[in-house]
């Protein structure tokens, strides 16, 4: 009585309906580049290639892919919770000090492999810790968790440009960013991954914290799903009633879930830091943290959606980056209003097509049961 | 003999895999009352939806006055003479009366003319079928019962010939309930059909004509409500033979295990909702706590779970004091044997969007026993879940179907397995068969009466007058948060339905 519509089956909820978005934001975003005059098919051929084509396209793809699982990872651990951490950016940034200590402290003594431990856990760290005050203000006086992030967003970058600026920026240099970390300070990359599937990465910065990033979506999958910690996340993210009914303190789970969030944010930080360019720089994050949004929106927040979804922004990226490079016409910021349409489809209109598609199941449902129906009439005759 | 003022013919609806209405046919006669009854689920609201155009019926015809009709949406059967009053009000809360009765008929863009016209009809229907309310009045200030008097009058005021009124009485006390039976007699006296859809018995024997009784989304039968009983209409509802009267021996009460004193609630606003209460329960008895909804059971309840704090005041679990000012919680109040059926199943008692093993242990997840370490011990849980799956009958009866897809019995009975088998000392269980199909009505109360005499302390809360009656040893009654009354279970109907209206105020009103 109350569902007016039939329920998709789950194949068609996860995967047809996001395929469908995908196609229509791709189709748009088709129009788009046939307005500024270029072949839209031309430009995909040109994005796929330059994405998956050669092994430094894989590479690049699969590194913005890293970023964009941890800050999805990130958002999605908060949406368990009933909590939107629009802050991931700014978790993210900060989390760079963490890896920076580390880096700069230690890179010139320990090998790689003590380095980027202790590095995990102070990214970690710090990124929670710069979620905590956020999660401390909801928790206790119901600031609410949207605006405090989104102003910790702006008070870690005017944080992070005066220490690059001032403190972090060796002694002479003209540029806002830290010297190189010694040889232990820098990961080691993943070339001989893909030589194993047949592509020669050369210059892509794709890195160990690919890895890292496929273990943390295992991790939050453990979390979610199969611990009790999850269970209490997941009960007071579909009813905080029954959260308080259940005696789960609200605070506790507030707390613990934003730092955890915070915390996946923060580790983002050593992909490009320790992994590509083995110094800090300015604007490190260049907007991963909001792209994360997208990305566990599109995944559904559960892990394994979000590891694809951020496969393809991260196709998005280095293809895009291809087509502003070979096409005239279509400049840099052609590419972000690409982004723009997909995030729109299938992000924020990720139900538009739910009830035609709902209806089509609903009369392929009732055709199958009526030629059921005459078969079986039929057979009695 | 004139033509009826409804005829179904053929109605059948499908949402999916659910077939809703099947094949139904329905006459209901101009000027009469006819009753729709049947259980949760069995399409009565859907058939109503169909009449009033909010969904289209799949096949079947409908014929209004003897004329054949489509009715694509509300406005069409508005167009067509039937009004609607719907469960749930849909009043704008802070319009005046004359303002919501003329929203959306205010007839042009200036509101001047349609004002002064709306006031003189609403005269005239007040004078004509006795409905006063003040037309300035501000909806939130009015009592429910002339809330629903002003939803009544804005169908009128629309033109409507046939009123259909889905479950009325839910909201109401038994004399807010009497007065509205003798406004439908009126209204039915001056030629209107009325359609009245309910699933309390009792009601439909007493003010309707006939009577049609839907399972299963078919009418089963209609019967001349003179010529059935209320046994024949509960079997035809729940298709089996049905106890109405719930069987139970005497209560043999022994120590105080609940003991609430002076206790006193304020809302989120500082509304005190809960006045000076002060009451005991002893095992092997169940105190019954009658009132209208909203007069303070809800949060008096919530308080003794340790899910609200109080203001003031004591509440003595098993003789010891429970911290109820700040640092109450539930967790450690079940540690302790108390036991808790929420109000509100959907969002405090169940995740909806959990599966069925997901809620069995909702509240009871910090018990070793289904934990291993951090981790979740999944295999333990579903197979404490299908123990109790099967001991209580669930159904369906899969651990790891959604729990939104269970029906309202069924999920009922998912809180009840996971409260009941604890073995608590104490248990609080509120609206226990709200929104509950008579099938499951009939377990629970049972079991209810099970844990009574295993000698647990059992504190019922119901806006089911009738419940509270036939289940409790002791009857209090609350009215603005305070406990107006304690009565035996054989105080009269009538008697407690003054306690609950608040004596005073019923004066002052009428």
């Amino acid at each position: 009585m109350s569902q007016p519509f039939a329920k998709l089956p789950a194949w068609a909820d996860y995967g047809l309906l996001p395929l469908i978005n995908l196609i229509v934001a791709f189709f748009v975003a088709g129009l788009v580049v046939l307005l500024v005059g270029e072949s839209p098919i031309d430009a995909a051929v040109l994005m796929i290639k330059g994405a998956f084509g050669s092994g430094d396209g894989v590479g690049y793809t699969l590194y913005y892919a890293t970023n964009f699982i941890f800050t999805g990872l990130c958002v999605a651990v908060a949406f368990h919770c009933g909590l939107f951490n629009i802050g991931g950016e700014g978790q993210a940034y900060i989390g760079g000090l963490g890896v920076t200590m580390v880096g700069l402290g230690l890179g010139n003594v320990l090998p790689w492999w003590l380095v980027f431990p202790l590095a995990i856990i102070a990214s970690a760290l710090v990124g929670a810790l710069w979620a905590l005050i956020p999660a401390w203000l909801q928790a206790k006086r119901g600031s609410h968790v949207v605006i405090t992030t989104i102003m910790f967003n702006f008070i870690a970058a005017s944080i992070m440009v005066y220490l690059l600026v001032g403190v972090l920026k060796p002694l002479g240099s003209q540029a806002p960013e830290t010297r190189v970390f010694g040889d232990g300070g820098q990961l080691p990359g993943l070339g001989w991954l893909l030589n194993i599937v047949g592509f020669n990465m050369r210059s892509a910065p794709l890195n160990i914290s690919f890895l890292l990033a496929l273990v943390a979506a295992f991790a939050v999958w453990l979390l979610i799903w199969r611990t009790k910690l999850g269970y209490e996340i997941r009960t007071m993210g579909f009813s905080p009633k029954a959260a308080r009914y259940a005696g789960i303190s609200e605070l506790r789970i507030i707390i613990i879930t934003m730092m955890i969030s915070g915390a996946l944010a923060g580790m983002m930080a050593l992909n490009p830091i320790m992994g590509a360019q083995h110094r800090m720089q300015l604007d490190f994050v260049a907007g991963a943290g909001f792209v994360g949004i997208a990305v566990a929106l599109m995944g559904r927040s559960h892990p394994a959606g979000i590891v694809l979804a951020a496969i393809l922004f991260g196709m998005l990226y280095q293809g895009g980056a291809e087509i502003a490079f070979d096409m005239p016409n279509i400049s840099r910021d052609m590419i972000v209003i690409i982004q723009g349409l997909v995030i729109l489809f299938a992000g924020a209109l990720e139900h538009m097509f739910r009830p035609s598609l709902q209806r089509i199941f609903q009369r392929v449902g009732r055709g199958k049961r009526e030629a059921a129906a005459a078969v079986a009439t039929g057979g009695g005759q | 003999m004139a033509e009826p003022a409804i005829e179904l013919t053929g109605i059948d609806k499908r949402f999916g895999a659910v077939h809703a209405n099947r094949d139904i046919h329905l006459r209901v006669e101009k000027g009469t009352i006819h009753g729709i009854i049947g259980e949760n689920g069995a399409g009565k609201s859907t058939l109503m939806s169909i009449l009033y155009g909010f969904y289209q019926a799949d096949s079947g015809e409908i014929r209004i006055n003897g004329a054949t009709v489509k009715i694509p949406d509300p406005n069409a059967a508005i167009a067509l003479g039937i009004g609607m009053v719907h469960q749930h009000f849909m009043l704008v809360e802070n319009f005046t009366v004359l303002e919501n009765v003329m929203l959306g008929v205010e007839g042009a863009p200036l509101l001047k003319n349609g004002i002064s016209k709306a006031r003189a009809e609403l005269k005239r229907l007040e004078r004509e079928y006795q409905l006063d309310v003040d037309p300035d009045a501000l909806i939130e200030e009015l009592p429910v019962g002339l809330q629903q008097r002003v939803e009544i009058l804005k169908a009128l005021y629309r033109g409507a010939e046939i009123l259909v009124l889905d479950e009325p009485t839910g909201v109401l006390t038994p004399p807010e309930a009497d007065h509205l039976f003798r406004i439908l007699e009126q209204l039915k006296d001056q030629g209107k059909t009325i359609v009245l859809i309910t699933h309390k018995l009792r009601e439909i024997m007493a003010v309707t004509d006939n009577v049609s009784v839907m399972r299963q989304g078919a009418v089963v039968a209609t019967r001349k409500t003179a010529e059935t009983t209320v046994e024949e209409l509960a079997e035809l509802m729940v298709g089996r033979r049905v106890l109405l009267r719930v069987q139970k021996g005497e209560a043999k009460p022994g120590e105080i295990k609940l003991s609430v004193e002076n206790l006193t609630v304020r809302d989120g606003r500082g509304v005190v909702m809960v006045d000076d209460a002060s009451f005991n329960v002893r095992g092997g008895e169940i105190v019954g706590i009658a009132g209208v909804a909203g007069n303070g059971q809800s949060q008096l309840i919530e308080t003794i779970a340790g899910i609200r704090t109080a203001v003031s005041g004591r509440i003595l679990l098993d003789g010891q004091v429970i911290d109820i000012t700040g640092a109450a919680d539930p967790g450690e109040l079940r540690d302790r044997g108390l036991a808790h059926v929420p109000e509100d199943r959907h969002h405090m008692g169940l995740v909806l969007a959990f599966e069925e093993y997901e809620n069995s242990i909702l509240g009871y997840h910090d018990d070793p026993l289904y934990l291993n370490g951090p981790f979740l011990d999944l295999d333990a849980i579903k197979a404490d879940a299908r123990k109790k799956i099967e001991k209580y009958d669930i159904r369906p009866g899969d651990p790891r179907l959604k729990t939104a897809n269970f029906s309202g019995g069924n999920q009922q009975k998912i809180v009840l397995a996971r409260e009941m088998e604890r073995d608590p000392g104490v248990l609080i269980i509120g609206q226990p068969t709200r929104g509950v199909d008579v099938g499951a009505i009939e377990f629970i109360h049972k079991r209810i009466i099970e844990m009574r005499d295993a000698g647990k302390a059992v504190l019922l809360v119901s806006v089911e007058l009738d419940e509270i009656r036939s289940l409790s040893d002791r009857i209090l009654v609350m009215f603005a948060g305070r406990i107006v009354g304690e009565r035996d279970t054989d105080a009269s109907e009538g008697e407690l339905g003054l306690l609950m209206a608040g004596v005073e105020q019923r004066e002052a009103a009428e």
